[in-house]
C-alpha cells in the first residue's frame, strides 16, 4: 500500500509531456435542440432511466400505464356518457373518449413532467456540461414510451367495434400525433426554464392542464362546437391541440362508426388535413419561440437551481 | 511557449451572482414599502486570467468563498463567465460530478453507465472500463442492489470510482478527499499521481498543503475573486500563510489526516 503512495519530501519526477491535437475551444456544450439527438446515448440512458425508476418498487409495474388512462377513461365515460347521457347521442361514444384522451394525457403529462425536469434533475444540470434541453425532450419521450400501452387498448376497443381502418385516416392519425409531440416538447422546454426562475410556473401549469382536458372535444363532440360557438369555430381550431384530438379521432373513432363517411362529414370539420398542417406549423412556431426563450435564459440556470 | 502547448487559458474572465433577497410577493412588497434593496449582486470572479501548460499540474488555492468552484465550474464548462473567455483543449473530466445522477432506485450497475455518459463516456468505453471501475470502487455484491441501500462512503466510492477511469486531457479535481476511509484515499491519490504522470494537465482544488505539494508544479491562490498569486507552489503556501500549521517533516500519516480535513 504504501510504496503506491509517493513520499511528500521527495520531488515528484517531471511527468512525460503529451501532445493532444484537440483545438483549444470553450468547454461549455453546444446548446440547442438539434445538438440534443447529437448526444442520443446519453439521451437513451436518461429516458431509460426514467422508465425504469417510474414504477420501480410497485409490484404492478408498467400496469400502471394501462391503470391510470382506463380509469380516467371510465371517470370520462361515466360522467359524461352515462349521466349527461353523451352515449346515446354521439355513436361509440367510449372510443371517441379515449381516442382523445391518449392524445390529451400524453400532452398533460410531457408538458408537466418537462415543467419540472430541469429542476428534478438538478445535481445533473450543475454537473454535466450538455445542451440542457436534453431534459424536457427526455420528459416528451418518457411520455411517448407510456402512449404505447395505451394505444394497444385503443386498438383492442376500436377492433371489437367493428373499426374499418383507412390509409388517409393513419395518415392524419400519425400527423395528430406529430402535432401533439412538437407542442408539448415546445411547452415543456419554455416552461422547464421559467420554472427555474419561478416555481409559481409548475402550479400554473397545473391550471392550464385543466383548460386543455376541457378545451378539445374529448368529452364533448365537435358537432357541438359548431352548433353552440357557430361562426367561432376557426378560434377553438386555432389551439393545435384540437386538430391533434380530432386526427385520432378521424383515424380511430370515424372508422369505429357505423357509416365512417357520415361521421366524417358531421363530425369532423372539413379539410381536416389542411388544418392539421396549419396545426402542425403553429407548433412549429412556437417551438422555435419556445427554443428562443430557453437559450435566452438557459445561461443562468445552474445558478438559480439552488 | 507557444499557444499551441496550451491546454486551458483564462482571460479576464469575470461570473457576477445575484443575490435574492425577497422570494414571493409579499416579502418584496414589505421590502419596497421599508426601501431596502430587492436584490444585491456578488462578484464571484472578478477578472481573472492565466494560462495552463498540457501536463501541467495546477493547485487552485484560496479561503472558503475566495471562488474556486465557480472558477472550477466555469473551466468545467458547466457555467459560462459574464465576460471574458475561457478556451480548453481536449476532453475535460474530473471529481466534481462524483455520483451527479445516481439514481438511488436503480442498481450500482445501471448508475455506473449513466454516470459514465454523463462524464462522456461512450458505451463502447464504459464496457471496456467496467470491471476496472467496480473493482476500484470495491463495493462487491452490492454492485446489483439499488444505490439508495448503500452506504455514503460506497455511495461516493462508486461515484469517484466512475470519475477517476474517465480518459481525460484535463483532469479537474475539487475537494476529492473528503470522502471515504483511509485505505480509499490512498488508492486515490495513486490513480491520481497515475494521472499525472500519463501527462494530463491537472487542475486541483485544495486546503491540504501536503497534497498540493506532491501533486502540482505551481499554485494560483484566489482571494475574493481576484487572482492573487500565480507561481511556485512553497510561495503560494506561503502566501497564504498556511505553511504555519504544515511542520516541515511531515509524516505519511499526518498528511493522510490532513487529506481528511480536505474539506
Amino acid at each position: 500500500m504504501a510504496d503506491v503512495v509517493a513520499d511528500p519530501e521527495k520531488p515528484t519526477p517531471t511527468p512525460s509531456r503529451r501532445r493532444v491535437n484537440a483545438p483549444l475551444r470553450p468547454p461549455w456544450a453546444e446548446q440547442g435542440l438539434l445538438e440534443v439527438f447529437r448526444h442520443r446515448y446519453i439521451l437513451t440512458l436518461l429516458v431509460r432511466r426514467e422508465i425504469a425508476a417510474r414504477y420501480q418498487g410497485s409490484v404492478l409495474g408498467l400496469v400502471w400505464s394501462y391503470v391510470n388512462p382506463l380509469t380516467q377513461f371510465f371517470i370520462y365515460y361515466f360522467v359524461m356518457g352515462i349521466l349527461f347521457g353523451r352515449a346515446q347521442r354521439t355513436e361509440a361514444f367510449a372510443i371517441h373518449v379515449f381516442a382523445a384522451l391518449v392524445i390529451v394525457h400524453f400532452f398533460i403529462e410531457t408538458m408537466n413532467a418537462g415543467t419540472r425536469s430541469i429542476v428534478r434533475n438538478k445535481s445533473l444540470v450543475q454537473k454535466m456540461a450538455v445542451p440542457r434541453e436534453m431534459f424536457p425532450v427526455a420528459s416528451m419521450l418518457v411520455s411517448l414510451f407510456h402512449v404505447g400501452p395505451q394505444l394497444v387498448i385503443l386498438l383492442i376497443a376500436t377492433y371489437i367495434s367493428g373499426w374499418h381502418p383507412d390509409p388517409e385516416g393513419m395518415v392524419i392519425g400519425v400527423l395528430g400525433l406529430v402535432i401533439a409531440m412538437t407542442l408539448g416538447t415546445a411547452m415543456a422546454l419554455f416552461f422547464s426554464a421559467a420554472n427555474v426562475f419561478l416555481r409559481d410556473v409548475s402550479n400554473a401549469v397545473n391550471v392550464l392542464s385543466n383548460f386543455v382536458r376541457f378545451g378539445v372535444p374529448m368529452m364533448y363532440p365537435y358537432v357541438l362546437v359548431k352548433l353552440r360557438f357557430h361562426g367561432h369555430t376557426n378560434l377553438y381550431l386555432l389551439n393545435p391541440i384540437t386538430e391533434a384530438v380530432l386526427d385520432f379521432q378521424r383515424a380511430f373513432w370515424v372508422g369505429a362508426t357505423s357509416h365512417p363517411a357520415r361521421t366524417a362529414a358531421v363530425d369532423m370539420p372539413p379539410n381536416l388535413f389542411l388544418l392539421s398542417l396549419r396545426a402542425l406549423l403553429i407548433s412549429f412556431g412556437v417551438l422555435v419561440l419556445a427554443q428562443m426563450t430557453f437559450s435566452r435564459l438557459e445561461r443562468r440556470i445552474p445558478e438559480r437551481l439552488l | 511557449m507557444s499557444r499551441a502547448d496550451k491546454s486551458i487559458v483564462v482571460r479576464h474572465v469575470s461570473k457576477t451572482f445575484t443575490l435574492r433577497y425577497h422570494r414571493t410577493l409579499k416579502q418584496m412588497s414589505v421590502a419596497m414599502m421599508r426601501q431596502q434593496e430587492l436584490s444585491d449582486s456578488f462578484l464571484a470572479v472578478n477578472d481573472v486570467s492565466f494560462t495552463v501548460d498540457q501536463g501541467e499540474s495546477i493547485g487552485l488555492m484560496g479561503l472558503n468563498g475566495s471562488g474556486k468552484s465557480t472558477l472550477l465550474k466555469m473551466v468545467n464548462g458547466i457555467m459560462r463567465p459574464d465576460s471574458g473567455k475561457i478556451l480548453t483543449r481536449g476532453r475535460i473530466a474530473g471529481l466534481i460530478a462524483t455520483g451527479a445522477g445516481f439514481h438511488p432506485q436503480l442498481t450500482g450497475r445501471d448508475n455506473v453507465y449513466l454516470n459514465a455518459a454523463i462524464l462522456g463516456m461512450s458505451e463502447a468505453e464504459t464496457r471496456r472500463k467496467f470491471d476496472d471501475i467496480v473493482e476500484f470502487a470495491d463495493i462487491g455484491r452490492f454492485l446489483d442492489s439499488p444505490v439508495g441501500h448503500y452506504s455514503s462512503g460506497m455511495f461516493a466510492r462508486l461515484g469517484f470510482a466512475v470519475a477517476i477511469h474517465v480518459d481525460a486531457d484535463v483532469f479537474l479535481a475539487d475537494e476529492v478527499l473528503a470522502v471515504g476511509d483511509r485505505p480509499f484515499k490512498r488508492k486515490c491519490m495513486a490513480k491520481m499521481e497515475e494521472i499525472r504522470q500519463g501527462g494530463t494537465t491537472l487542475f486541483y482544488v485544495s486546503h491540504a498543503t501536503a497534497s498540493v505539494r506532491r501533486m502540482c508544479d505551481r499554485v494560483l491562490v484566489l482571494e475574493k475573486g481576484r487572482l492573487a498569486f500565480d507561481g511556485d507552489v512553497d510561495a503560494g503556501i506561503r502566501y497564504l500563510h498556511y505553511e504555519d500549521d504544515d511542520t516541515e517533516e511531515l509524516s505519511e500519516d499526518a498528511a493522510d489526516e490532513e487529506m481528511g480535513a480536505d474539506i
